[in-house]
């Protein structure tokens, strides 16, 4: 029992950071809500099908011209839409919000919906933790999720570029003194978003089919986790992410499935009321920024 | 002119992670004197400043206004007990009418209450206090997108809105930055008015020619700390004040 | 460098500066042209339906659906012009719809009673709902407006409350197709004219000073979030007006009364119509959504369509159609000759 929920725990913990670890990226160093992430996760899911079904491509190919190619939406998003109305927050959060739609109604009407559209795991089977079996593929996601997480962390500390894309995020002014131009950081930024959310549709999708709900569940997905971890944090993400899992799982447990939905809203409502920047947000509320 | 305690500020600090912007900062204030804040770049004036208003919240400390505690009290809730201040940063309405700027303040409950309840026409009201504090009663510059602005009338719509709420205690958050010569020299007078007619004042200032011909008695601010108070010139012929100044520009 | 031989002007018209002010009451002409644009198509909206035996009830139908779209634009607007962006229009239709539904089910009240109910008991509901989000930065209320219809619709499936997948339905429907369409124009107008006169007052250049520079209205004594708290309910009550509408309309009321159509379009509508205003935002609707009638038969690819619209628009086109209407209408354009010697200017 107490191992059931452990292993699962983390399991739902790690699905949910991984599908809000592009979107919080992304806002963490640009400043940008980008309300696509849930279109680029299912652009993505289609585009590597295609690529693994159409064209017959080799698995390790179709993932990595995946990646390379959302990377490349992500930055031309930025180039194309954002860039014109930079700084208005409104006209962004309207434009992403246009392009979330755009693609996955799109999708929809395309009519991908059936049992076919599915992503293979990376390995058929499982292992057995603790007397609890476990499917590769759930276990790929807790590594895949945990090699994301360290990857990130030391782009931003330890690599020229990341250490950049840090600077500009904690303070615009003096980075862009400094020379470093912040669109540009914002463009790698949002390819880097585009890569994430590809990583997340390959890694996560095989656990059903490709159905463009999905797409808006992502969203909701690192929504909520970000507005529960703290918008700039991605120790936030993580704690967020891991207490929203095991929140599940206990609550499927004790209280049945149906009532899962139902602890993403008080999350929220429990967080906003208590602590409105997250559980580690940063910035403060209205009457502190001077 | 009563003798009444308006203000006290016991042992305030401010700590933002490792660096200590107001470190243990007390002083008093009585109703109708004016005190000068002053000391070089980064000494922590604006943050006091933010203090006292309610835009921040105190790490320790403690700030009396009247006998009544108000560390923990917000910013608007502050105004409405009379404490009005201009922002270092000007930033009007942008996007509205300079005079529909002064319109908002007349709208504040506090400005209600003073007037005994219903408020008659506020865009004359608005336009005597821009007459104020020296634009022309008829001019068209009244009408522009406060935006389109240069920045010396921005700073005199700022003295104007903290006007027309009435203030109790009134803080200046140098004022005369950005100014020119001739705009400080129109303003000056202005100044020296608002005070002979009583009024409680609080100016942050680097041009200290022009703050001494107003304030009684200046505190000096060093990276956070008080280290001198009284008379403003003893204070600023001290050897200490003196040092902290060096290579900060000051007069 | 290159000179240009021309520039393009742009004067008012003279029959326009001729009706500012009180030269207005001056002569017909001049009244007829301030107030035409508004009375020609009210006069239309009011005659409309007495030709619906030529033009068919399908289309009354769809004005009604209309004014719907256009109500939720409308309450979008009065929320972006205090600086709040809704991406969830369907949260405020959707409790007005399920309120209508509750008692229009469990006691079978008539619209009567129901609908205003819905309409101020809901939009309090609202304000109260999204009070904790009015605290922190604006993209926080898009955030959250985004959830709440997707979270409320999964609860509702999941939790089998009002109805469930099933949804309510059963309740005392309108006596007249044309007592709704009058009532809903009615209301709109009201709506209307109401929020503009609103921010005509004090009160609203307060609420337009949110907008603008929230630091500077917490330094003239006001709470902010109070501000907030109010401008959301006024701005829900067209919202839930509308879904309580809807409810008897239909005689249905479901998880559907949350779907994205209801957020997607009446921001579509504000944005393609005329960003900041509320006539731009009606005539947004009054365009898209008989549009989307007619494309009824693309499925989905109507709201592809708008997606992209609205893109396009929040992008390239800040102005709107309403306002390239408005601005043909008050001036006109001519090229002027760039007199070079005299410094070009």
């Amino acid at each position: 029992m107490i191992a059931n929920i452990l292993v699962y725990g983390t399991v739902n913990g790690m699905v949910l950071m991984l599908s809000a670890l592009g979107f919080s990226l992304v806002f963490g160093l640009s400043g940008i809500a980008n309300f696509a992430h849930g279109g680029l996760y299912i652009f993505a899911g289609y585009l590597t099908w295609m690529l693994l079904n159409y064209l017959g491509f080799p698995f390790l190919l179709a993932i990595a011209i995946s990646l390379i190619i959302v990377g490349v939406c992500g930055a031309v998003i930025y180039r194309v839409i954002i860039l014109p109305i930079r700084g208005i927050t409104f006209s962004e959060v309207i434009a992403t919000y246009g392009v979330l739609v755009s693609i996955l109604e799109f999708f929809r009407w395309m009519g991908f919906i059936t049992y076919e559209f599915n992503l293979p795991p990376f390995l058929q089977g499982g292992i057995e933790i603790a007397g609890i079996t476990l499917d590769y593929q759930r276990l790929f996601i807790v590594i895949v999720g945990l090699a994301l997480l360290f990857s990130i962390w030391f782009f931003t500390h330890y690599t020229q570029l990341g250490l950049s894309l840090r600077a500009i995020a904690q303070e615009e002014f003096t980075a862009l003194s400094l020379g470093i131009d912040s669109n540009w950081a914002a463009t790698i930024s949002m390819a880097l978003g585009g890569i994430l959310a590809a990583a997340a549709a390959i890694t996560l999708l095989p656990l059903g089919i490709i159905h463009v709900n999905l797409g808006y569940d992502v969203l909701l997905i690192s929504l909520v986790v970000t507005v529960l971890g703290g918008m700039e944090s991605i120790p936030g993400l993580v704690v967020a992410s891991l207490l929203l899992g095991f929140a599940q799982v206990f609550v499927s447990t004790f209280l049945g499935t149906h009532w899962v939905e139902v602890v993403y809203l008080s999350a929220i409502i429990v967080i906003l009321a208590i602590k409105p920047s997250g559980l580690f947000g940063k910035f403060q509320e209205l009457e502190e920024r001077v | 002119m009563k003798e009444e305690l308006i203000l006290k500020l016991d042992h305030l600090s401010k700590h933002f992670g490792g660096v200590k912007a107001v470190d243990d900062v007390s002083f008093e204030l009585r109703d109708g004197e004016s005190l000068g804040i002053i000391g070089p770049n980064g000494s922590g004036k604006t943050t006091l400043v933010n203090l006292i208003t309610g835009f921040l919240k105190p790490s320790a400390g403690q700030i009396f206004y009247r006998s009544k505690e108000v560390t923990n009290v917000r910013p608007n809730k502050r105004v409405q007990l009379g404490i009005v201040r201009t922002f270092q940063m000007v930033k009007p309405f942008y996007n509205l009418a300079a005079y529909k700027n002064i319109v908002i303040p007349l709208y504040s409950p506090r400005v209600k209450r003073l007037k005994g309840g219903k408020y008659g026409d506020r865009d004359d009201a608005a336009i005597d206090f821009l007459e104020e504090v020296g634009f022309e009663r008829d001019s068209s510059v009244l009408y522009k997108t406060a935006g389109t602005l240069p920045h010396g009338y921005l700073k005199r719509l700022e003295l104007a809105r903290c006007l027309a709420l009435q203030p109790d205690l009134l803080i200046l958050d140098e004022l005369y930055s950005g100014m020119s010569m001739s705009e400080v020299a129109s303003t000056l007078p202005l100044i020296e008015r608002i005070k002979d007619e009583g009024m409680t004042l609080i100016m942050v200032e680097h041009r200290l020619r022009e703050l001494f011909r107003v304030v009684d008695r200046v505190i000096v601010l060093n990276f956070g700390n008080k280290i001198a108070e009284g008379n403003p010139i003893e204070v600023t012929g001290t050897e200490e004040v003196k040092k902290a100044y060096i290579g900060s520009g000051g007069e | 460098m290159v000179q240009a031989g021309y520039r393009r002007e742009r004067l008012d018209r003279g029959i326009k500066a001729r009706s500012d002010e009180v030269f207005l009451i001056s002569s017909y002409r001049e009244i007829l042209y301030t107030l035409g644009p508004w009375i020609v198509p009210i006069l239309l909206l009011i005659v409309f339906p007495l030709f619906r035996k030529v033009i068919g009830i399908y289309w009354v139908n769809v004005s009604v659906i209309v004014c719907i779209m256009a109500l939720l634009a409308i309450s979008w607007v009065f929320l972006a012009s205090v600086g709040l962006m809704s991406l969830g229009q369907a949260f405020f239709f959707g409790v007005g719809s399920y309120i209508a539904g509750f008692f229009g089910n469990n006691y079978n009240w008539s619209p009567l009673f129901t609908i205003p109910l819905s309409t101020f008991g809901g939009a309090a509901l609202c304000a109260l709902i999204l009070l904790p989000v009015l605290r922190l930065r604006g993209v926080y209320f898009g955030l959250i407006t985004f959830a709440l219809p997707l979270l409320l619709m999964r609860i509702i499936e999941a939790t089998k409350i009002l109805g469930g997948t099933e949804g309510l339905s059963g309740f005392a429907p309108f006596p007249n197709i044309l007592i709704e369409y009058y009532l809903v124009i009615a209301v709109l107008l009201v709506f209307i004219l109401g929020f503009r006169w609103v921010f005509d007052t004090d009160y609203g250049l307060v609420l337009r000073g949110i907008r603008d520079n929230d630091r500077a209205i917490l330094a003239a004594g006001m709470s902010v979030t109070w501000f907030k708290t109010q401008a959301i309910f006024l701005a829900a009550l067209p919202g839930t007006f509308a879904g309580a509408l809807l409810t008897h309309h239909y005689q249905f009321v479901g998880i559907p009364s949350f779907s994205m159509e209801f957020s997607l379009l009446p921001l579509a509508s504000a944005i393609v119509g005329g960003p900041g205003t509320f006539a731009g935002a009606t005539v947004g609707a009054f365009i898209l959504v008989p549009l989307s009638e007619i494309l009824r038969r693309f499925g989905t690819l109507r709201m592809v369509i708008y997606a992209i619209l609205l893109t396009i628009c929040a992008v390239g086109l800040p102005e709107g159609i309403f306002h390239y209407i408005e601005r043909k209408y008050h001036q006109f354009e001519r090229l002027v000759p760039i007199d070079v010697e005299k410094g070009g200017k």
